[in-house]
């Protein structure tokens, strides 16, 4: 995996030694404090990986889906975790997970690409905020710790903007095969059927190769590398990684199994590599929105709305799902098929971001989320 | 695309370096059936149905010779519970397919199998190894029979009429999952379909069915008339008739699919067909002649013909032997429903995938008007302005593309397990469509998005082993007149000749035809 670099976008070669290298003069720690955002592109569904077993319509409604959570680790009364993210729930036993359910961000239709973008950007409706508000974070941290590391091939929306950020890619494939896909894309651009049929084969390719590959050795990886990349002093102190595969439509009982015990061994593998600086690092976890709450006719979800979102980290005031349960029963969901969102993603990171980092929350949620800026962040989810 | 272009695409498969068409492409096309050789120095090289079926001979004079020694094998090797041959006992289908060789088996060691004493079991080493000979003859033979017939879709000159081989081959499907027919299906290809490719559809008909591979494909070798001297003779045996080959002749090979033949016009068919059998290889009854210079041939065994007359979709058939099934193929061969089967079939191949209906009248007149006459109706197509579209009216085959993607290439020389390998891969393993009625001609079959992502991994390959070579040159001689705006700024903007070959081989224009 280390073998091949490249740096994109706004992130060369240059950017990153400057940015990362000559600092040890001055490396004068103001903040130990990481911050990892793992986004799961494609919506992942809250109610598949933090089941709402208490409420009495969630087995009927999720049928199969439900018949997982027999499993799972307890979380209270109301909500059960996966049984494939045993690592997580030894940090929720430990106080060092904690969970958001029916939350969601402000954008409120169904497209994955307006989602996400409406997710990194922090505005409210998609394309409205031109940069990330990762990057825009940056801003908010000491100048010499404002470092941010997309690991992945290009630069993310949440962490594109004003300030320079490195990218590293954890790809295995052949630089010219890269290549020679993307052109193909271009290729097959102007024509109807092969365009269709190239998109849907670049998408199985990245489902097949993304957390699920290897029994989540692949994503263990991955979560390797950024804590190597966050561990030195030097290193970044901010980092994004991407994961694919969440758009379960189909077979999703065994995918998104696949997919959890992926993202757990992630979240693993970055506890383990960051060693004693786990104690300073927050990982938050979240999607662009959630899935039906009905099982559809494939043995899978489609788009949806409220879903959940997750942190972890040495500093959470974990061991605890924050939730307003809106409830599952037919008249409680949102436009009668979604998980109602009861709480703000936007509310969430701000809150989460300015305990971390210690920014005063009003100003965290004014740079991060100028949209919804009047929204007070929610407090109390770190260890004071 | 060009007139030129359709000419070297659509009717044939795909232009080489240098290749360039003077005058009226229509004439190209039509020319080649004069240039044409049905048995090219390639195909005569490759191995021949009596050669294969010498050494099947001899791996059942093997496999006799052990259960003398050892004793009788279980019984039902003969005929399954289903009625259905066991063409191959249980065990050894396992053996037959893509098991592993094990190294240091060969031919001369097979007569020092491990029978003597102080072997664990030495009937299944006996029986095991023997099987392992003869699946890696097979194998073998499979593999020179594909590398032969891509050799002749490389360096052939008529590459009209090789595409017009492969379409028929597909009509009149076999498929290798059954051992004897994995080596005997390219031999067919050769025997049967080559030499009538520009002859009578009649006269095809009748080699394809009377070539052992389809005998011993759809099961005709054991069909028994329940009233012949055989089954009357052996009762005890499980014996019977086998309707498998006379229902497919009529349902895929001549009729189409409800066209107004009956079940009962089936069950007489078989009855005819009956006796029409393989000598020396196979199940059936045929199978003891023990004649190594008959073995493979056709043979008519009136011993277990079913005696009597026959009606077939109204027709009386008087009692005649071997001629009885023969007076009934002739007559399907020249059926309207034959005809109208063959000309929609055709119209698809080269006009798309919904076959335009009044060419398919004008086929299906040129067919009947000419008794079946092939030149006929390939001159009845080549006039038909539908299959002139400049649109591209078909998503190409695995097959098709491979193939069009070596002649761009210049390729002369082939490597049996390479070819066959890449087949496997693209998903179209040459003779194993797996079912009688061939792969299927229409876009819904091939245009798949894991279809396509493997044709780019291959095209990546096939580009980085190919010698310098120009795309942006090579381009507009493979797609005359032709090529997109879009295709060549993609070549001109590609970052290494090798990678811009690559983007040649899979561009639109290399996808359809």
């Amino acid at each position: 995996m280390l073998d091949r670099r490249s740096f994109l976008s706004t992130g060369t070669l240059g950017v990153l030694a400057s940015a990362f290298a000559p600092r040890i003069a001055f490396a004068r720690a103001a903040t130990d404090k990481r911050f990892v955002f793992i986004i799961q592109r494609g919506a992942a569904d809250g109610l598949g990986t933090i089941g709402a077993v208490g409420d009495p319509a969630f087995a009927g409604v999720r049928g199969e889906l439900a018949a997982d959570f027999a499993s799972g680790a307890k979380l209270d009364g109301m909500f059960t975790l996966h049984p494939a993210m045993t690592a997580s729930a030894g940090l929720y036993k430990q106080g060092q997970a904690l969970f958001a359910h029916a939350i969601a961000s402000p954008y409120r239709d169904r497209s994955h690409f307006d989602g996400q973008n409406v997710l990194e950007t922090g505005g409210v409706s998609a394309y409205q905020v031109r940069d990330g508000w990762l990057n825009r974070l940056l801003g908010v941290l000491p100048a010499d710790e404002a470092r941010a590391i997309a690991v992945a091939a290009t630069v993310p929306m949440a962490l594109r903007g004003r300030r320079e950020v490195a990218s590293y890619a954890p790809s295995s494939l052949p630089d010219a095969s890269d290549d020679l896909l993307q052109r193909v894309a271009m290729l097959y651009d102007g024509d109807q059927q092969l365009h269709g049929l190239w998109s849907e084969a670049m998408a199985t390719r990245q489902l097949t190769s993304d957390l699920a590959q290897d029994g989540g050795r692949n994503a263990a990886a991955t979560g390797a590398l950024a804590a190597r990349l966050l561990k030195p002093d030097t290193g970044a102190r901010i980092a994004m990684i991407e994961t694919g595969g969440w758009d379960t439509h189909t077979g999703q009982r065994g995918r998104l199994t696949a997919q959890l015990k992926g993202l757990d061994a992630m979240v693993a593998s970055l506890q383990a590599g960051l060693g004693p600086l786990w104690a300073d690092t927050m990982v938050l976890i979240a999607t662009e929105f959630g899935r039906t709450v009905a099982v559809n006719g494939t043995g899978g979800t489609d788009h949806g709305t409220g879903t959940s979102a997750m942190l972890f980290g040495g500093a959470v005031k974990g061991g605890r799902v924050v939730s307003d349960w809106p409830g599952l029963a037919p008249a409680a969901l949102y436009e009668a098929r979604d998980l109602k969102p009861t709480m703000q993603l936007d509310a969430f990171i701000g809150g989460a971001v300015s305990s971390h980092f210690g920014v005063e929350p009003a100003r965290a949620m004014a740079a991060l989320f100028p949209a919804t800026a009047k929204t007070a962040a929610i407090e109390g989810l770190v260890r004071a | 695309m060009s007139a030129s272009s359709i000419a070297l695409n659509r009717f044939g498969l795909g232009a080489r370096p240098g290749d360039t068409i003077a005058g009226d492409p229509a004439k190209w096309v039509l020319t080649q059936c004069d240039r044409f050789e049905p048995r090219p120095p390639v195909i005569a090289s490759a191995p021949a149905t009596a050669g294969i079926s010498t050494g099947l001979v001899a791996y059942y004079a093997q496999e006799k010779a052990i259960r003398a020694q050892f004793g009788p094998r279980t019984p039902k090797a003969a005929l399954g519970m289903d009625g259905k041959p066991a063409v191959v006992a249980p065990t050894m289908s396992g053996a037959m397919s893509p098991a592993p060789m094990s190294p240091g088996v060969s031919p001369s060691g097979m007569a020092q199998a491990p029978m003597g004493p102080g072997a664990v079991d030495p009937v299944a080493a006996a029986r095991q190894e023997a099987r392992q000979v003869i699946g890696k003859q097979s194998r073998n033979d499979y593999g020179a029979a594909v590398a032969a017939r891509t050799m002749a879709a490389l360096t052939g000159d008529a590459p009209f009429v090789e595409r017009l081989v492969h379409f028929w081959a597909n009509h009149f499907a076999v498929s290798t999952e059954k051992f004897e027919v994995m080596a005997l299906a390219g031999p067919m290809e050769f025997e049967a379909i080559r030499p009538h490719v520009l002859g009578t559809f009649a006269d095809m008909l009748n080699a394809v069915e009377r070539h052992p591979a389809m005998l011993l494909y759809l099961d005709q070798a054991v069909s028994i008339g329940p009233d012949s001297p055989f089954a009357v003779r052996k009762t005890k045996r499980r014996t019977g008739l086998n309707e498998n080959l006379a229902r497919e002749i009529m349902e895929l090979h001549t009729l189409g699919v409800r066209s107004g033949y009956s079940q009962a016009d089936v069950t007489e068919f078989a009855r005819a067909m009956t006796g029409w059998t393989v000598a020396g290889i196979g199940r059936g009854p045929g199978a003891r002649i023990q004649d190594d210079s008959r073995a493979g041939s056709f043979l008519f065994l009136d011993d277990v013909h079913q005696p009597g007359d026959r009606t077939v979709m109204g027709k009386l058939y008087p009692a005649a032997g071997e001629a009885q099934a023969q007076a009934v193929l002739s007559d399907l061969a020249v059926h309207p429903a034959t005809a109208t089967h063959i000309a929609t079939k055709l119209a698809r191949h080269f006009a798309g995938d919904t076959p335009p209906p009044a060419m398919v009248a004008r086929l299906k007149t040129a067919f009947l008007k000419s008794g079946g006459d092939l030149p006929t109706v390939y001159r009845a197509l080549v006039a038909s302005p539908e299959a002139w579209v400049a649109q591209p009216v078909k998503f190409k085959s695995p097959w098709e593309w491979y193939v069009s993607t070596q002649r761009a290439l210049g390729t002369t020389t082939v490597q049996p397990g390479v070819t066959v390998g890449m087949m496997n891969q693209l998903g179209q393993p040459i003779w194993q469509p797996g079912q009688p009625i061939g792969y299927d001609d229409v876009a819904a079959a091939w245009a798949g998005p894991d279809a396509i992502l493997r044709r780019v991994e291959a095209a990546e390959r096939f580009a980085a082993r190919a010698g310098p070579v120009d795309a942006r040159a090579l381009a507009p001689t493979l797609f005359p007149a032709s090529l997109s705006p879009s295709t060549a700024q993609g070549l001109s903007r590609a970052e290494s000749p090798a990678q811009a070959l690559a983007l040649l081989l899979v561009a639109p224009e290399s996808l359809r035809r």
